[in-house]
């Protein structure tokens, strides 16, 4: 898989569809073809395409011309090249004119169309490089920049952006990795408080007196060290989102002292007198069961139901497999340009190796596993060898462990998920290895929405 | 073991296809089988070029691929061309089982210089591993030495070495493996 860049050719004869998305798919793209204008502003709908080859002359109603203004006004950055077999400097004129970034006359030398690929490609890669950089830098992430195509993170993407203008208290449920602070993050930066502050504060990172200044702030000679007065967490985040993450490991008195915040919108700052009132929607996080911490007695039942207004439960990388192409795709693609290396993308083989992992560190480790075999990588491409390190580790898909509090289905599921991969998709042989009819495997396929 | 055929499309110097098919075993680790010469399909001539459809010649290669090949390689003396270009060296289906080869424009008289026949075979030999490797999945090197490497002109094609960068060679042996798992188990096709 390399880096996949779209590309749309856009032309009333089959022949030349067929040919040119040949020679482009040979370099590396991923290319579509649409047989006239209107099919090709449907196509363009429905996907975004870095360059789209339009053919001036083509029958049905919209022109080349017409074509490229609306793929234009959908995707006003589109980078359209006019192509015609017939050359006038009033077409070259109006195309240029109209937004068109180049204009060929067909036929045309291989030179010339992989000098003009080339040229715009760099352009989009320097546009996205300069994008990836500004989101990282800024981390304003909003829920269109979470990658996904498992149906239950899109739910959740939906269900974040529906809450995100809301002030409504939400609980981020989810292992370890799984990108509990990026859902959190994605919430903020889509609604209405996007342009107040986003303040992030680890509550297991910190002693129970540390945490409690780090988050009401306090007044001068409050404590030993304490030479001025200072704002907390809630204050720097007044007409914001404080993200509270890993709240299941917060002390009870500060779960007193939270609780107060959350019914009062008010707090003391330590040593104060003074009731210091925030305008501050909460997001949590934790790993955690919190309804089992509830019922052991270890959290407040009164503060699991004020943070649980929106529950969003993030699943683990391993129950959606189908991501980690994309995901991959992605984090090569960003690491590349940090590492300064030039791994243009990842072999197939490695993404078998990659999609059989059971990645108990979810996305996080899954980064990590890439930048490690990207900085050992000597080629251009990272290889399956380039992850032996995965199966030396011993975590692979044949010694999956069973995460507590997992359901039969659950079980079911996975079993299905690592048989299918195993044997590359064939049902017929995964039902014999599960030992099941073919017909029931495909009930079960169906019944636990797994991908193939 | 991988099993490819190659033959002839129309008029090809007998020589040429001796030649290449040991390219292939030695570099892929395949069976190479020699088939008889194809006709030249009709239609495939472009009077207002002077070219021949490489698109055709794919479809007639396609007709005529026998059961049971993995990959199906014509080799022709006629100059390829496409509607977007001016020519082409060579065309393959990508991830596919059908490649084109034209040593029109690797020959040296080409471009009006002596008749140099190790140099024809060495450029197609290149031009043969190039489209093969499409077959397989592999896209284009950034190595310029590398077969893989992109060639729009003669002179990248005398640019590049005769076989993979080690980056593609990697690569080209996971495929391999992966296509040969497949053949083993036709339903997964």
């Amino acid at each position: 898989m390399k880096t996949h860049w779209n590309i749309l050719i856009v032309d009333d004869e089959e022949v030349m569809c067929l040919s040119l998305s040949a020679w482009l798919r040979e370099d590396g793209y991923t290319v579509d073809t649409a047989m006239s204008g209107a099919q090709a502003v449907e196509l363009a709908r429905l996907k975004d395409y870095a360059i789209y080859f339009i053919d001036l002359k083509m029958p049905g109603g919209m022109d080349g011309i017409e074509a490229m203004m609306e793929v234009r006004r959908l995707h006003p950055e589109a980078s359209v090249i006019i192509i015609t077999a017939y050359a006038t400097v009033d077409t070259a004129i109006t195309a240029m004119k109209e937004g068109a970034v180049e204009y060929i006359v067909k036929p045309c030398n291989p030179e010339e169309i992989s000098l003009v690929v080339q040229r715009v490609i760099k352009v989009k890669s320097l546009q996205r490089e300069n994008a990836i950089l500004r989101k990282k830098l800024t981390r304003q992430y909003e829920t269109r920049d979470v990658i996904t195509k498992n149906p239950r993170m899109q739910q959740i993407l939906q269900l974040a952006q529906d809450v995100a203008s809301l002030r409504s208290t939400v609980l981020i449920r989810g292992e370890s990795g799984t990108g509990k602070e990026l859902i959190a993050r994605a919430i903020h930066y889509s609604g209405a408080r996007a342009q107040k502050p986003f303040v992030a504060v680890s509550c297991a990172a910190l002693a129970e007196t540390l945490l409690e200044s780090e988050l009401f702030g306090y007044e001068k000679g409050s404590f030993t060290g304490a030479d001025a007065r200072a704002k907390g967490k809630f204050e720097l985040a007044d007409g914001g989102t404080i993200f509270l993450d890993e709240i299941g490991d917060i002390s009870p008195k500060l779960q007193a002292d939270l609780l107060r915040v959350l019914q009062e919108r008010c707090f003391y700052r330590l040593g104060g007198k003074e009731e210091v009132r925030v305008d501050v929607r909460v997001i949590a996080a934790t790993n955690k069961d919190l309804r089992l911490e509830v019922h052991e007695g270890r959290f407040r039942d009164d503060l699991y139901y004020r943070l649980n207004v929106i529950e969003i439960n993030l699943p683990p990388l391993r129950e959606r497999r189908e991501d980690i192409r994309l995901l991959a795709g992605h984090m090569v693609e960003r690491l590349a340009h940090e590492l300064g290396k030039e791994i243009t993308g990842i072999s197939e083989g490695a993404l078998k190796t990659l999609i059989d992992h059971e990645w108990p560190g979810n996305v996080r480790e899954l980064e990590n596993a890439i930048e490690r075999a990207m900085v050992t990588c000597h080629g251009h491409v990272l290889l399956a060898e380039d992850f032996e390190f995965l199966l030396r580790n011993g975590r692979n898909g044949d010694h999956w462990t069973i995460p507590a509090n997992t359901t039969l289905d659950e079980i079911e599921k996975r079993a299905i998920e690592v048989t299918l991969s195993r044997t590359n998709g064939n049902v017929k042989e995964a039902a014999a290895v599960l030992g099941i009819d073919r017909s029931t495997l495909y009930e079960r396929i169906k019944r636990y929405e797994v991908a193939r | 073991m991988t099993l490819i055929c190659v033959a002839p499309i129309g008029p090809l110097e007998p020589l040429v296809l001796d030649a290449l098919a040991p390219v292939l075993e030695d570099c892929l680790n395949v069976q190479v089988r020699r088939m008889p010469a194809l006709p030249l399909p009709a239609l495939a001539h472009i009077p207002a070029r002077d070219q021949y459809d490489s698109v055709v010649f794919l479809k007639a290669l396609s007709a005529a691929c026998p059961p049971g090949v993995d990959r199906f390689i014509g080799i022709t003396s006629l100059d390829l061309c496409i509607p977007m270009l001016t020519f082409v060296f060579g065309q393959a289906q990508f991830e596919g089982r059908l490649a084109l080869v034209s040593t029109a424009r690797l020959d040296p008289r080409f471009y009006g210089m002596p008749a140099d026949l190790p140099l024809l075979l060495n450029r197609a030999a290149k031009e043969l591993l190039h489209e093969v490797g499409h077959t397989f999945g592999l896209v284009h090197c950034s190595d310029s030495t590398c077969v893989m490497s992109l060639s729009t002109g003669i002179q990248h094609v005398d640019l590049k070495r005769d076989a993979y960068c080690p980056d593609c060679a990697a690569q080209l042996g996971e495929l391999q493996r992966t296509n040969e798992n497949s053949l083993e188990h036709p339903d997964r096709r």
